[in-house]
């Protein structure tokens, strides 16, 4: 064994030791600072993602590049979902503060945690071997189960964070399996060399190698959230401080969604029709499971995770069309899609004020006439979800509808939007809630407004109209990244 | 002057971006933001008038063309274009945007600029949906009028506007998402979502049959046609004034458009295959619809199944082309039958928003729509009863009237396509009148009926401006039509040659 030690080009992977060494400074700065100073913890964990924001454009390649042997791999796909997964990790943070604030939580392991994660996605995204996307998702796994259980003195939040850790660990050793089979097989762990490997041994093992995918599709939904693995996501969404839900609700789904992308897309394109009829099922029973059950939610937060799954089933439906405009429309929704549900979560968190949890839909009675401006950008973002032009989320279900009906699935796009439907049902309840009912006694009280907030919110909510109708140039990279 | 203008692009988005500004005016100042909302409306109508008048009488082809490359990834199109067809549809909405907002002027006081606004942003969806030549554009603006028509009668409804808000919201969200799967079938087969390629696209009768019926369902509950109908009484009883003759005038007029445009071109095999299907639904409309209007005791209610069984006509019309053709009249008498059905919409724009504005005008008054809470009105109402006997009789299709010449035009040609057909469509001369008529007997003469009735004072300057334009307007049309005929000649000569060419 005389395996020569190879320097690997630690270029491309520029962004996330950035990432890693200004984490670390937060941790360190933060223990020295007293409570009234913690703004500066939040200010260093944004110019944080900011750094990485840029590093990532800096080393931005023309071309893939690869490194470490072939298990890290920069992109145009990593370079997009990077940024998108910083952008909305930005947003996050911002509208978290006043939050934090109000339930005395304002501390500086919260964004320490949220760094970590993100650092977790990042590698996830650029990971090209099992071992590496796994270690991507741990990370990102166990600083979500921190991050939930992080308000001590709430109790569903910690029982939040126990059925997340069971669970995810579950399904994460689910993922093992599957990959430890695929390892016994090909040999390799590297997701470039496995499309050979698997090629070359498909005649001799073709029930073992379709065992070994179910295992990766079933721990793939479990993190996804796609039903039938989906129990977790509403007792998540609903226990977890709502700061923490808006965190699970947006980034993680791109990170998932390169998971995605990278184990069976790049790894196992070979086996490309076992696991499109895989995802067809699950598509179809997320689609209907989440668009039904959210009409008999309450409670706002617990509605957006089952409209989260029905979201899950369209973002399904592109992958399985196994196209480059599949993959793509897919990549386009699951982006966009983090950024309408930042907005949903972002205003929930603003009307939340001490000693009220602005949780129950019914929270939000006569928003209209006690806030325009909020009532407003709620609106948008729910529209969005429903799809209904001019919002972004129509175009998004158009693309997606188009890659579905291009590979002659015509019968999948009708049962899609009719499961739409359905959803539109629920998004307009918000909305009538909002502008046709009263105002509760106890939303009387005027909503503390920092004015960051309000015009980030303002922003990102118009910037679901403004992607409606320009859509043009985020999808041409997306199409980039397929091409 | 106007040639090189983006007329078509300055009609859609002035109103939109002055509803915006009015908007921002906000609740505060309610006097400027009425006043900026007119302005607007008012300045949209007038950029719409040199759309009449540039209007080249002489071809078919597309006008006032604008096209620009939008999101290259599906090759769709900011792609505008006026015809025959949809020019008159314009001018119409802008023309009953302007009669809404002064219908509104003091009785909206309730967030009267988010009123105003709902109103002028939906003024430019409308346009830009009859102006899109881009089936994406085409659907974007035909769904995005929905929110502000949900705002607007869910804010500012009766007491079971939520109820009715919902129904119509999600009645016509179910229609049109099969619609766009059916426009993504054909822009993989065409490869872009030009409706001009669509019209140009060869496809088998299955193929034909199922895009038909997927668009059928889209248009239809727009129209609204029997049996999908039953949205718009709720729609229409809760709204307020300014949502239902909004709703009457001019989002009814969308489905008969789209049938139009979409289906008769794109589909001629099917809907030729199928025409039965729609006459058999257009006459249930106008006959059996009739009848139930006869016996509604809601003012509201009672004009907006007169609205359905005057749509009917209008698909009638429409749809009944091809056994005209098929008898060996020929075109002469398919073109009537098409003009006819095109009349019948612009009237019946004019006809239904006046009678809803006139039941407002009661309405504000007496706080009921019932019939039985009214009696005697023309004692105490005098003007404001003249006005509405004469647009009532409009309604029953009297000769002179706008409302006689659709019909008239329309039961002349289905004769020549069956004696039966046009039997039953002329029908509705009788129960038209009868159920018009009966509630104008029961409203506006007789005795004074209560207290309520004597204390009513008649209708002020306001009122009595748009009562008055909508009067010409009715009366005009109906002595005079050619002018509005005229402009459609071509348009409708073409779209039966591309009609009678098979696609298969």
């Amino acid at each position: 064994m005389s395996a020569e030690f190879i320097q690997p080009d630690l270029m491309p992977a520029l962004p996330e030791m950035v990432m890693l060494a200004m984490t670390c400074l937060v941790l360190v700065v933060d223990l020295f600072l007293p409570q009234e100073k913690r703004g500066f913890t939040l200010l260093l964990a944004v110019a944080t993602l900011v750094l990485a924001i840029a590093a990532v454009v800096w080393v931005a390649p023309v071309n893939a590049v690869s490194s470490f042997g072939g298990s890290f791999v920069l992109d145009q796909l990593a370079v997009v979902l990077k940024i998108s997964t910083c952008v909305v990790s930005i947003l996050v943070f911002i509208y978290s503060r006043d939050y934090l604030v109000d339930h005395d939580i304002y501390r500086g392991e919260y964004y320490v945690l949220g760094l970590f994660a993100t650092l977790g996605m990042m590698v996830m995204i650029s990971a090209h071997s099992f071992l590496l996307i796994y270690l991507g998702l741990e990370l990102l796994s166990l600083s979500l189960y921190a991050m939930i259980a992080f308000n001590r003195k709430s109790l569903s939040a910690s029982e939040s964070a126990m059925k997340y850790f069971v669970l995810g660990a579950m399904a994460s050793g689910l993922l093992l399996y599957g990959i430890s089979i695929f390892y016994g097989i090909t040999a390799t762990l590297d997701i470039n060399q496995l499309s050979a490997e698997i090629s070359v041994q498909f005649a001799q093992h073709p029930v073992a190698l379709g065992f070994a995918l179910t295992f990766i599709v079933v721990g793939l939904s479990f993190k996804l959230g796609a039903v039938p693995f989906h129990m977790w996501l509403p007792d998540i969404y609903q226990g977890s401080p709502t700061s923490v839900t808006l965190f699970i609700g947006t980034a993680p789904k791109i990170a998932g969604f390169a998971m995605a992308i990278r184990l069976l897309v790049d790894g196992l394109g070979e086996l490309q029709v076992d696991w499109s009829q895989m995802l067809t099922a699950l598509a179809i029973a997320s689609l209907a499971i989440g668009n039904v059950i959210a009409i008999a939610q309450t409670n706002f937060k617990r509605m957006l995770a089952y409209s989260t799954i029905s979201h899950v089933g369209f973002i399904l439906l592109g992958i399985l069309s196994a196209s480059a405009n599949g993959y793509a429309s897919a990549m386009f929704y699951t982006i966009t899609y983090a950024i309408t549900s930042s907005v949903a979560f972002g205003v929930l968190l603003v009307l939340n004020r001490k000693g009220f949890e602005a949780e129950e839909i019914s929270d939000l009675s006569g928003l209209n006439d006690s806030n325009p401006w909020y009532a407003a950008l709620l609106a948008i973002a729910m529209f969005s979800m429903a799809g209904v032009p001019p919002t972004v989320g129509f175009y998004a279900k158009l693309s997606v509808l188009q890659a579905v009906v291009g590979v002659d699935m015509v019968w999948l796009a009708v049962l899609a939007v009719l499961f739409s439907v359905i959803g539109l049902f629920y998004y307009l309840r918000v909305v009538k809630v909002m502008y046709f009912d009263k105002p509760l006694p106890e939303q009387t009280t005027t909503i503390k407004e920092a004015l960051d907030v309000k015009l980030l919110l303002g922003a990102n909510s118009l910037s679901l109209i403004l992607l409606g109708m320009f859509p043009s140039t985020l999808m041409a990279y997306c199409i980039l990244a397929f091409s | 002057m106007y040639a090189d203008w983006p007329l078509l692009s300055l009609v859609i988005w002035t109103p939109i971006l002055g509803g915006i500004l009015v908007l921002f005016a906000g609740d505060k100042e309610p006097a400027g933001a009425r006043k900026i909302a007119l302005v607007v409306s008012i300045a949209t109508f007038l950029l719409t008038l040199p759309l009449y008048t540039q209007f080249n009488t002489e071809t078919h082809l597309m006008q006032f063309v604008e096209r620009q490359p939008w999101i290259d990834a599906f090759d769709i199109e900011y792609y505008l274009g006026v015809d025959g067809i949809s020019m008159p549809l314009i001018l119409l909405t802008s023309f009953t945007t302007v009669i809404v907002i002064i219908s509104a002027w003091e009785v909206i006081q309730y967030r009267a600029s988010q009123y105003m606004a709902a109103f002028l942003i939906m003024e430019g969806f409308m346009i830009g949906t009859f102006s899109a030549l881009d089936a994406v554009l085409f659907y974007i603006f035909f769904e995005a009028m929905l929110i502000p028509m949900f705002l607007v009668i869910g804010v500012w409804g009766g007491a079971n506007r939520i109820y009715a808000t919902l129904k119509f919201f999600l009645y016509t969200f179910i229609g049109s998402v099969l619609m766009l799967v059916a426009l993504i079938y054909m822009y993989n087969q065409a490869g872009s979502f030009a409706i001009f390629d669509f019209h140009h696209l060869r496809l088998s009768l299955t193929e034909q049959v199922l895009i038909f019926l997927a668009m059928l369902v889209a248009f239809a509950v727009k129209v609204p046609m029997w049996p999908v109908h039953t949205w718009l009484p709720d729609a229409h009883v809760e709204a307020p004034t300014g949502g239902s003759v909004i709703l009457a005038a001019i989002m009814l007029k969308i489905g008969g458009y789209g049938f139009l445009r979409f289906s008769l071109p794109i589909t001629p095999d099917a809907s030729a295959e199928l025409d039965w299907l729609i006459i058999t639904m257009s006459l249930t409309a106008v006959v059996y619809i009739g009848f139930v209007a006869l016996v509604q005791r809601d003012m509201k209610k009672l004009i907006a199944y007169s609205s359905i069984a005057h749509m009917g006509f209008v698909t009638l019309g429409f749809f009944i082309v091809f056994r005209i053709v098929n008898s060996g009249f020929g075109d002469q008498g398919a073109a009537l039958a098409l003009e006819g059905g095109m009349v019948q919409m612009v009237s019946h724009g004019f006809i239904s928003g006046a009678l809803f504005l006139c039941v407002g005008v009661m309405y504000d008054r007496m706080h009921s729509r019932q019939i039985a809470d009214y009696g005697g009105v023309v004692n105490t109402m005098p003007v404001f009863a003249a006005f509405m006997v004469f647009f009532a009789m409009a309604n029953a299709g009297l000769p002179g009237t706008s409302g006689f010449v659709g019909e008239f035009m329309v039961i002349l040609a289905s004769f020549k396509a069956s004696f039966w057909i046009a039997f039953l469509a002329a029908l509705t001369l009788i129960l038209g009148a009868a159920y018009t008529l009966w509630m104008i007997k029961r409203v506006v003469f007789g005795d004074v009926a209560n207290d309520n009735v004597a204390a009513l004072s008649d209708i002020n300057r306001r009122e009595f401006l748009f009562l008055a334009i909508l009067a010409l307007a009715v009366l005009g049309l109906g002595l005079w039509p050619d002018p509005l005929v005229e402009v459609m000649h071509p348009t409708i000569d073409n779209l039966l040659n591309h009609i009678a060419n098979s696609k298969i």
